[in-house]
């Protein structure tokens, strides 16, 4: 299993070039924005400290899928979640379950969570992000 | 489509949102759709610093839809100038308005107490602003305010600092700590509002006409960028790069434009690179990050090994304006001149060359000790941080002027001619020759980048006047649509008429060149008619008398050149509206 990690974050200068990557991704509904992003780029509170990007950290026993109640995120092999959007009932519980707050709500109401599928690393220009197999 | 209008009105503490399909269709977006609503809303009469004036901040089509579209326009009546105001950021705010769902903010009234605004998605929050009243640092309000709102990285947060609430005319507002609307004074116009600042968040998306083509022409976009040399170099040293050629070519302003060399070795983009660079960042959906970020440490001379390391961005415009402009060499001084001026939310450009003015105001006896309290020296960074603090906090008449701006200063104290402000606005940092100082006359905004003078100066030797009008126009004009998608103008190069087109396919929209160029054209007049009748008529008295005594690379610009140049403008451009 692949999965999604931080190659050198301190590379990353903040630009959500993989924001808007992670939303343009899904084929069946190809969203223009960041608001359907599993990953989000973030100020170090402000830039004068940098920035960094917050994405599922594949967790083996991830809390959002135990605190799930329609089992539409359930844990992935090799760690974190695969998401099934259509049974998801937009309580946020898993929102709220993650630590590191890599979870994100999105316009629709419903969540965006990191599935590990690297899309996104072909749209890092500075080379922060990385698949690795696991 | 993104067509969807805010306005804000600070009177009554209200706000609407319309839909105006008609605008977006007509005008693209950010400039185009700008102004007209600037027409719509505007007494072009009003006071710009009343409750009558309004803020139009405006993004485009392609603002989430493509790499480079990261600014946000922002249009309002200029306190500097009194006419059309204009100014441009990057940073996250024009993401940030497309994903609360609007292509235009507009901002009317006045509020009693002090307050600031914050957009999440379709709602509008009126905050008491009393508290945060008064803070003299622009970085730290904008700490406070991203600690109590939401929205961390789907945010921005514009704000006038110190200097905008104390009404200086050139006051600018930041976003993201390093980006600006940084001229024509829109921090005056927040100050006079009694608006501290504006947090736009949301996570409104939007869908694709076509989904498979636009993510070809995005991955196209893409890798023309990050394969470009032209973007390179905005990585790479940035627009500091420039210091050292300028000022071998003899066309970097230096003193008040008394010099034609300067010993800028030390504030050289390869300098800062070598001893101070710290980071780069982006703003939002750009993959070149230029914004160059240095780390000055610094001692606490009173207290042995207590230091403090502050971040301070740098570009090219801030090292000519606040380094050879007044005579600074050495990039200690600089930077802490630098965030002086940033602390308080002031434009560099227009600050530096303030302070030229009154340095030779000064120095030639038109003002003396009892106006400017310090000893104004080119060179002395330690009188300039005074200097800079008393525009801001106005301590007497001299002062008050100053921070009405040179023009205005030099309009009471004498000294008009060496006054570096073209139709009001002070001069960018190019003295390359003509075509430069008739860009700055002519261009829309009066700013370098509305036609590009200055690199016209450096490409093309030997046009007459009527050439380098309509040069000068034609590129005006083509930018005009780059700043109503609105595209940032490094990328000018990337997104050329044809790409444009075929960007716009995906989205829904049939736009051919030649209907792209139209448009353009369209945009311009449509401006050129407003600050018509706001006021502006380019003529050669709003070119003070040193542009024809310095040295350019050119040799002495002569007068005649000039009048031609303006008489050929007005006769072929302004006589058409």
């Amino acid at each position: 299993m692949k999965i999604l990690r931080l190659a050198d974050v301190e590379k990353c200068v903040g630009c959500s070039l993989c924001m808007l990557a992670c939303s343009r991704k899904n084929v069946k509904n190809q969203r223009i924005g960041v608001g359907h992003a599993g990953i989000r780029a973030v100020s170090l509170s402000g830039f004068e400290r940098g920035a960094t990007v917050i994405f599922c950290h594949a967790c083996i026993e991830p809390p959002c899928a135990e605190v799930c109640p329609s089992k539409a995120l359930k844990p992935r092999k090799g760690g974190g979640v695969t998401y099934n959007e259509k049974v998801c009932l937009s309580c946020h519980n898993c929102i709220s379950a993650c630590k590191i707050g890599a979870i994100f709500e999105r316009d629709d109401g419903k969540i965006s969570v990191c599935i590990h599928c690297g899309y996104c690393v072909d749209f890092c220009p500075h080379g922060v992000l990385e698949v690795i197999e696991v | 489509m993104i067509n969807r209008v805010l306005t804000i009105d600070l009177s009554d503490y209200t706000y609407q949102v319309e839909e105006r399909e008609d605008l977006a269709e007509e005008w693209i977006g950010g400039v185009g759709v700008g102004i007209q609503i600037l027409k719509e809303r505007l007494n072009y009469s009003a006071d710009p610093l009343s409750q009558e004036n309004v803020v139009v901040f405006s993004i485009g089509q392609f603002t989430p839809a493509y790499p480079y579209a990261s600014k946000t326009v922002a249009l309002f009546k200029s306190p500097l100038t009194g006419e059309l105001g204009e100014t441009h950021a990057g940073g996250r705010t024009a993401m940030a308005i497309a994903s609360a769902g609007f292509m235009s903010v507009v901002i009317e009234g006045r509020s009693e107490k002090p307050v600031y605004i914050v957009i999440d998605g379709d709602r509008v929050y009126f905050r008491d602003g009393r508290s945060l009243k008064g803070i003299r640092d622009s970085l730290i309000l904008g700490r406070i305010l991203a600690e109590i709102e939401g929205g961390r990285g789907i945010r921005s947060i514009i704000r006038a600092g110190y200097a905008g609430e104390k009404l200086v005319r050139f006051a600018c507002l930041t976003t993201e700590t390093y980006r600006h609307f940084g001229r024509l004074g829109l921090g005056a116009v927040f100050g006079s509002k009694n608006l501290l600042a504006v947090v736009v968040m949301g996570n409104k998306t939007y869908t694709p006409a076509d989904p498979k083509l636009y993510r070809e022409v995005y991955s196209e976009i893409y890798r023309i960028g990050v394969e470009s040399e032209a973007m390179k170099k905005y990585h790479l040293l940035g627009t500091a790069e420039n210091v050292l050629p300028l000022n071998e070519l003899g066309g970097l302003p230096v003193k008040n434009l008394t010099e034609q060399r300067f010993d800028c070795e030390d504030i050289s983009g390869e300098k800062f690179a070598e001893g101070n660079l710290g980071r780069r960042i982006a703003c939002s959906h750009c993959p070149t990050a230029c914004i160059h970020i240095a780390a000055l440490r610094e001692e606490y001379e009173d207290e042995k090994y207590f230091f403090k390391t502050i971040m301070i961005g740098y570009d090219y415009e801030l090292i000519y304006a606040l380094g050879s402009m007044i005579g600074i060499r050495g990039r200690g001084d600089l930077l802490k001149l630098i965030h002086r001026v940033e602390s308080y939310g002031l434009d560099a450009i227009s600050t530096g060359v303030c302070l030229a003015w009154a340095t030779e105001a000064f120095k030639r006896g038109f003002v003396s000790r009892d106006e400017t309290i310090v000893d104004l020296e080119f060179g002395s960074s330690a009188s300039y941080l005074k200097a800079i603090d008393y525009i801001v906090n106005q301590p007497n008449k001299f002062y008050s002027a100053l921070a009405r701006g040179a023009k205005f200063a030099a309009e009471k104290y004498g000294g008009t001619e060496f006054a570096m402000t073209l139709a009001g606005n002070e001069m960018p940092g190019y003295n390359t020759g003509y075509a430069n100082y008739i860009g700055l006359i002519i261009g829309l905004r009066h700013s370098h980048l509305d036609n590009g003078g200055y690199s016209l100066d450096q490409k093309a030797k030997g046009l007459n006047p009527e050439e380098m009008v309509n040069r000068l126009v034609k590129e005006e004009m083509w930018r005009q649509v780059l700043s109503s998608l609105v595209v940032c103008f490094f990328a000018r190069n990337v997104f050329k008429p044809d790409l444009v087109s075929r960007a716009f396919l995906p989205l829904g929209f049939e736009l051919t060149q030649e209907e792209l160029e139209k448009i353009g054209e369209k945009i311009y007049l449509e401006k050129l008619k407003l600050k018509k009748e706001m006021g502006y008529e380019p003529n050669l008295s709003q070119i003070p008398e040193r542009v024809f005594e310095a040295e350019t690379p050119h040799g002495r610009l002569e007068r005649d050149f000039f009048e031609n140049a303006l008489n050929y403008y007005r006769k072929t451009y302004l006589s058409r509206i």
